[in-house]
């Protein structure tokens, strides 16, 4: 009944071939196959950016994108991000700043964030703004979000 | 007070490298299987007599382990009033109700049984408006409120909808208003809000026959979950755990009791499945508690030289289907109903009513962002008409040391003169702007709605090298608990933050904690955690004294070393005196050292139940909050300038989180403000995704200058007052106010729409 696909992509810089099951969200193979639970839901929608991970580098909610669809991509998700256990400047900024509060918001935060600053490494409260305004942090920490990234591109 | 080396430091996030790099657990990050999905079959209608309920096919389905329905679940299930039935029974009350559930091995499975299941209502006349509610002769959502068991601090009318009537009476209100020189009328409103957490509400069960209850959840206050399923499943307490994990969000929608019980029956019938059940978006905002709508009415009588003598306060609440904590929202508003100000006469009549709305309930501020929303518009009014300046208005009445609340409670330590100049002063108060700008103020007070004997414990447990391990049943939503509560203890124990470890709660392990609600935890279990550290401190001293021989008075600790204060080379390792302490002779002085706090404020009263007096706050926060808009007289977009918030926190435990916390609940005032409203059509949501119902994102959040005044608070460890809640409750009421003021027009109900704005800009043209 439920029909799977054999995928290849490459996670946070490993390459994988794994069965993926036809209609099921990349959000829901990425906590439930690959077993990554950094990624989180939040609306299943489209619509709160909790999601977020990175696709070939650009950032896509992943309860939009289907598992098949992964398939010859590179992904890259928050346990991506910091290498042997060292943090990334975003996310030590993140601390830094305190730019969270319940935390649930940031995975994707941070991922969106990244895939800014790659696009643009010295961004305005005006690029933030924008490339953000998808990803919901109802703790509010918004103010201090801007910060860190700004605080990030300095070091 | 002494010089302090933890608290009040903004020592990083203790929580922050888990959240910057997703290894932070949440609830649904550790259901581990074999797993059952449970789903849940909603009523299609508001109130409707449930006339046919069939589950044959759906019980049928490939991958279905069983379908169950009201009749599976016990008893009924209420904090205050106990109201409830888990699944409905015979009748559904709100649209959106479980009227039966499914589990099934996979979600799929579980999704497609509930479309089965064949439900046929009756559909009953309904209650929309809490003011038609509570009218005599309107159609009853529960038949049989007499019956119902409740805490006897409430007060329900029976054969009506009304859930609890609220009565406060301070001075003569009559002779108040003879010797006002103006009275001032007025009705307000404001409509329901969600809490909308980014993480939405999940649990799952697990059961062992041998009569185990494993219960994981989003839930805020773990132990009153632990009770309330203890009562209604009829089990004995030390056989249930409720696990907690990092919560993506609470605001009051978690605390409480929600959807835990729904999978325990199903959990008993498959031993050993983790039964679970994750609400969608769609659930989360039609299935759990709302903030209760209010509809009220103030008339206030003043005199020209300002100083207010009487208020009379009516407020009728939409308390939805169900009354989780409406009842005591409706009571905490009643008891505070003169908000930050010290009226002589006051008269209030708070009701909560019934409705086939969704369940209301508490939402950050717990009634008092709705109550102060009138009291501070009312203010601004005030001013007006006589002319005068309305944060001279606010001076005058603001309450001082050793003014009285309503309930008549004195109140010490009070800054709030302090926290409305400073808001003023930042955003350029009495400096006009410009054509279509405008400023306006709000002050703000909130005091924990809790009863009276709300306790809190600590177990800190010394290692054999002076580290140490706290555990306290408060649970960590984002408000930063473990970073505040580990800066106290270490305070306490004089060792460095990092040699603490501590935890989020599970109840077979973490000591009794009421709940993390109210503002309170910093308080309550910082008071807890202060007097466990003092016990362990006590116990180490007593061990040392004993293995130097030398009297508990001369020894003090630095961390490391105990050591005699007249003599330094008379001096003890904490690893000596911790790790089970023997003599030089080898006899054993003292085992493990574990330090023991319990907490209890010991200065609130029940109150009186005709004329609401007595002390019903463990302390009073206040605060202020300022704003400058402009507004598009065409369009009524209104553009926040700058937006200011100051408190009274006694003591930043840690500055730079009171910081974070003071700008959060300004943003989330914000979006009350501007755009959140849940929009109801006989009962039926209409907004039920974040598209449809908005709330603040980075594009639209103006940077927010935060103040933190500190007047300690006297019973609060090192001086500390509780900040979670506060921050949000004058946002909403000083927009407005500089709306207002901007183009010279009233609105009194909120959110501030553009569409709402024009019509009032309209209205007066």
């Amino acid at each position: 009944m439920t029909k799977k696909i054999t995928i290849n992509f490459t996670v946070n810089g490993d390459r994988e071939t794994r069965e993926a099951i036809v209609g099921q969200t990349l959000l829901k193979f990425i906590r439930e196959e690959l077993n990554l639970k950094g990624t989180k839901e939040g609306c299943e929608i489209g619509e709160c950016g909790a999601c977020t991970v990175l696709l070939d580098g650009k950032p896509v909610n992943s309860c939009l994108v289907l598992a098949v669809e992964l398939d010859g991509k590179e992904l890259t998700t928050i346990e991506g991000l910091s290498k042997n256990g060292e943090l990334d400047k975003l996310q030590q900024a993140f601390i830094d700043h305190a730019a969270f509060q319940c935390g649930y918001c940031t995975p994707g935060m941070i991922m969106a964030s990244k895939a800014l600053l790659q696009r643009k490494p010295n961004p305005t409260d005006q690029d933030i703004n924008e490339a953000l305004s998808g990803n919901l942090c109802r703790c509010g920490a918004y103010q201090e979000i801007r910060e860190a990234i700004k605080a990030s591109t300095k070091k | 007070m002494a010089d302090l080396k933890y608290v009040g430091t903004s020592v990083k996030r203790r929580d922050g490298v888990d959240k910057v790099t997703g290894a932070a657990e949440f609830i649904d990050d550790r259901f581990l299987g074999p797993l059952l999905y449970v789903k849940m079959k909603k009523s299609t209608v508001a109130h409707g007599k449930i006339k046919k309920l069939d589950i044959s096919k759906a019980q049928a389905h490939p991958g279905v382990k069983v379908v169950l329905t009201g009749k599976d679940y016990p008893n009924k299930i209420g904090l205050y009033l106990v109201d409830r039935d888990f699944v409905a029974m015979e009748k559904v009350r709100f649209f959106g109700e479980p009227v039966a559930i499914v589990a099934a091995v996979s979600e799929r499975a579980a999704a497609e049984a509930v479309e089965l299941i064949e439900v046929e209502y009756e559909e009953l006349p309904g209650v929309f408006d809490p003011r038609e509610g509570m009218k005599p002769g309107s159609p009853l959502v529960h038949e049989n409120l007499e019956e119902y068991e409740r805490v006897p601090i409430f007060y329900p009318v029976p054969g009506t909808n009304i859930s609890n009537h609220f009565k406060l009476r301070k001075g003569d209100v009559e002779k108040g208003f003879a010797e006002a020189d103006l009275i001032v009328e007025r009705d307000f409103q404001l409509p329901q809000m969600q809490h909308v957490p980014i993480e939405t509400h999940k649990a799952a069960a697990h059961w062992t026959p041998g009569g185990k209850l494993t219960v994981w959840s989003t839930a805020q206050s773990p132990n009153v979950v632990r009770q309330l399923l203890a009562k209604t499943f009829e089990m004995p307490m030390q056989n249930i755990r409720i696990i907690s994990s990092y919560i993506g969000g609470g605001f009051g929608g978690k605390a409480g009791a929600s959807l835990e019980g729904l999978v325990i029956p199903v959990a008993m019938k498959f031993p050993g499945y983790v039964v679970k059940i994750v609400f969608n978006r769609e659930e989360d905002m039609q299935g759990t508690f709302t903030r209760q709508g209010l509809y009220s009415h103030l008339k206030t009588g003043v005199r020209k030289d300002g100083r207010i003598t009487a208020l009379e306060y009516k407020m009728i609440w939409d308390g939805g289907a169900y009354t989780e904590y409406g009842v005591n929202i409706v009571r905490a508003a009643g008891y505070t109903s003169t908000g930050a100000y010290d009226i002589p006469n006051v008269k209030t009549d708070s009701y909560c009513v019934y409705t086939n709305n969704s369940i209301g309930g508490p939402v950050r501020g717990f009634g008092m962002c709705e109550m102060q929303w009138g009291i501070e518009r009312q203010m601004e009014e005030i001013a007006k008409e006589l002319k005068m300046d309305p944060l001279e208005l606010r001076l005058i009445n603001g309450m001082k040391d050793g003014s009285t609340t309503a309930a008549g409670q004195v109140v010490h330590n009070v800054a709030f003169d302090k926290c409305l100049k400073t808001v003023a002063d930042k955003i350029g108060w009495g400096k006009t702007e410009g054509k279509f700008r405008g400023k306006g103020i709000s002050g703000l007070v909130k005091c924990p709605a809790q009863p009276s004997n709300a306790s809190s414990s600590a177990i800190i447990r010394i290692n054999e090298d002076g580290s140490a391990h706290v555990m306290v049943g408060a649970t960590e939503m984002g408000q930063g608990m473990l970073t505040a509560i580990s800066q106290i203890a270490a305070e306490g124990l004089n060792i460095p933050i990092e040699k603490i470890d501590i935890k989020v709660p599970d109840t077979d392990f973490t000591p009794y904690e009421w709940q993390s609600v109210g503002s309170r935890i910093t308080y309550t279990c910082g008071n807890s955690v202060k007097m466990a550290a003092a016990d362990a401190m006590g116990q180490i001293y007593k061990v040392a004294a004993n293995l130097l021989g030398v009297p508990v008075e001369d020894l003090t600790f630095d961390g490391k070393m105990v050591y005699s204060t007249k003599d330094s080379n008379i001096k003890a390792t904490i690893r000596e005196v911790a790790d089970s302490c023997k003599k030089c002779t080898g006899e054993g002085i003292a085992g493990p050292i574990i330090g023991r706090g319990s907490f209890i404020p010991s200065n609130m009263t029940n109150l009186d139940p005709e004329t609401g007096q007595g002390n019903p706050g463990m302390f009073y926060c206040f605060g202020a909050t300022a704003a400058e808009v402009e507004v598009d007289p065409e369009t009524g977009v209104i553009t926040v300038l700058q937006l200011a918030s100051s408190l009274d926190v006694g003591k930043a435990v840690n500055p730079q989180l009171c910081h974070v916390q003071l700008h959060g609940g300004t943003i989330m005032g914000l979006s009350t403000a501007l755009y959140e409203e849940v929009k109801f059509d006989k009962g039926v949501m209409l907004n039920r995704n974040f598209t449809d119902y908005k709330i603040s994102s980075i594009d639209n959040t103006p940077h927010i200058d935060s103040f933190l005044i500190e007047t300690p608070e006297e019973k609060g460890p090192y001086g500390v007052r509780g900040i979670g809640e506060q921050p949000m409750i004058g946002v909403a009421p000083a927009i407005a106010n500089a709306v207002c003021n901007a183009l010279d027009i009233d609105v009194n109900t909120f959110p501030l729409t553009p569409e709402r704005v024009w019509q009032a800009i309209k209205a007066k043209r």
